[in-house]
């Protein structure tokens, strides 16, 4: 692999979350960053990806980038397309998924999750757009992924609304979120306490700053694990990677 | 038996102030042209269900139609926010917004449930979450294995809701692509209206793709380009732009007043709104 000089911190995520997809693993995909991630994995290292869309696409293989989880492309490049309760009932909570892939608005110390509202429930800061199938995919993927920016406001010690469960141990799903991406480096749950832990950092980034960019006591790893900036392969399968609008931003 | 009849009369006929009235189409086929004329016609006081309110709530919530909202995902995909949503929620305008809500699981469960006339739907992903002490949800035990699981109501709408490519002269309906729960919304619903992009004498049917026979709908409409900005998969895509573009239009009142007085009261059926969208096109302001 050759390192390349020039990246954004977006792009250094997308690369990072990639690189843990494994190939062949079934995967329920969101959009936007999840959704960019999951599709450059299957650009590079994992072709053989299965990207399952809850609209009911199932093994889509876009060229573009969706912009709604429903777009046509998805559903004409699926190996099948099903229902809506389909999806949910037999493919996710029947434990067909290997990796759930979630964004969220604020994330607590052991990856419980809340898209749900800022401030008070009955009278909200910022009403959300709510849970959608976050819920299920956390507590019915075999794991989850997450993918969230790190600042203060979003890694919190107290959530304004739970929507989905970090360790929904004891409920004969999976074992909750194992992996969050940020702009910094990496965080997974400690294996006794399950406490998300700082495990690596992107190159030129700093403990302290991820300590200031967390707003609970992070702990970081006594090892922090070393991750080798994007190679010019993968940015370059990155960036071929279109939105569908792309025109219409442009424009 | 489907009656054959204008969409401003399926309205006028179906559609009753207080109604419960679920809009449905997960991304594909959702019916905007159908949402316009509730609009059009100053339905108040409903109760909207549909799993993602994307634009089309937006639209029937700034314009004042709804009181309480049934959902599991309200935003405008890929864009961000639903402004006029949010504005009835953070500061109840036009009018205070009741809300229920569910996760899709959750939603998809109960419109099961209504369409096999089951009082409830099963899910496994409430227990542990705030959803569990803020939305219409009981507990029941499995009788087999004594599982806890999560119970939501059926969900039994006055009014169902859909568009689909097709229909034929007696009103079968035949639908393809991602079919999100048109079905169960209209097998559940009391009464149904489908908008169709066309209307043909004999369906040339792909096996097993008539997914409502006649007999289980209320009234056919025929309303060509009657899902934009959604899409109709095989007649047009998804309007893309717009939904970018619609971020802009909704964060401010005024604008989103304007925009609803151009496009959908000022015009009176479906062809005159792509009219006036393409005229607005041709002009930039």
């Amino acid at each position: 692999m050759t390192p390349v000089e020039s990246y954004t911190a977006d792009e250094m995520m997308a690369v990072a979350a990639a690189r843990r997809l494994r190939d062949g693993a079934v995967c329920f995909v969101g959009i936007g960053l999840p959704s960019r991630a999951a599709n450059l994995a299957r650009a590079t290292h994992a072709p053989n990806c299965v990207l399952i869309y809850e609209s009911g696409a199932i093994g889509a293989k876009p060229s573009r980038l969706p912009l709604s989880i429903g777009d046509g492309e998805l559903a004409e490049t699926a190996d099948t397309v099903v229902s809506v309760p389909e999806i949910f009932s037999y493919w996710l909570q029947g434990g067909r998924i290997d990796v759930g892939f979630l964004g969220a608005a604020q994330i607590d110390r052991f990856g419980n999750l809340n898209s749900t509202v800022i401030g008070e429930y009955e009278q909200p800061k910022v009403r959300l757009p709510g849970a959608g199938g976050a819920p299920e995919i956390a507590s019915w993927c075999k794991e989850t992924f997450v993918m969230v920016r790190q600042t203060p406001r979003a890694f919190v010690e107290r959530l304004d609304f739970l929507t989905s469960l970090g360790r929904p141990q004891g409920r004969r799903g999976g074992v909750g979120v194992t992996y969050v991406v940020t702009d910094l480096g990496v965080l997974e749950p400690d294996a006794e306490s399950g406490e998300l832990t700082m495990t690596a950092l992107y190159p030129d980034v700093t403990p302290e700053e991820a300590r200031e960019a967390t707003g609970w006591k992070l702990r970081l790893a006594d090892e922090l694990r070393p991750v080798q900036p994007p190679s010019a392969e993968e940015l370059e399968a990155l960036r071929a990677l279109k939105p569908a609008n792309e025109e219409t931003v442009a424009r | 038996m489907a009656e054959i009849v204008p969409l401003d009369q399926a309205v006028r006929e179906l559609v009753s102030d207080g109604d419960t009235v679920a809009l449905e189409g997960f991304t594909h086929l959702i019916p905007h042209a159908a949402g316009h004329e509730l609009i059009r016609q100053g339905r108040r006081r409903l109760t909207l269900v549909r799993m993602t309110p994307d634009v089309v709530y937006d639209q029937l919530i700034g314009m004042g139609c709804a009181q309480k909202l049934v959902f599991s995902w309200g935003g405008n995909p890929g864009v961000g926010s639903l402004h006029r949503f949010r504005d009835a929620v953070e500061h109840d305008w036009p009018a205070p917004l009741e809300l229920e809500e569910h996760s899709h699981a959750g939603m998809a469960a109960g419109y099961a449930a209504g369409a096999s006339n089951f009082p409830f739907g099963l899910v496994r992903g409430y227990e542990g979450t705030g959803l569990a002490e803020r939305t219409n949800v009981g507990w029941v035990a499995c009788p087999f294995t004594g599982e806890r699981l999560a119970a939501v109501p059926a969900i039994r709408p006055d009014v169902g809701v859909i568009h689909a490519q097709q229909a034929d002269a007696r009103g079968n309906v035949q639908l393809w692509g991602i079919s999100g729960v048109q079905k169960e919304v209209v097998l559940g619903a009391k009464r149904s209206i489908v908008t169709v992009e066309e209307i043909v004498e004999e369906l040339d049917e792909k096996p097993g793709s008539t997914q409502l026979p006649a007999w289980t709908v209320t009234a056919v409409c025929e309303c060509p380009g009657g899902a934009h900005p959604s899409y109709s998969h095989g007649y047009y895509d998804r309007d893309n732009a717009f939904y970018v573009s619609w971020d802009g239009i909704s964060r401010d009142r005024a604008s989103f007043l304007a925009w609803m007085q151009s496009h959908v009261l000022d015009t009176a059926d479906v062809a005159e709104y792509h009219r006036s969208l393409s005229e607005s096109e041709a002009t930039p302001v």
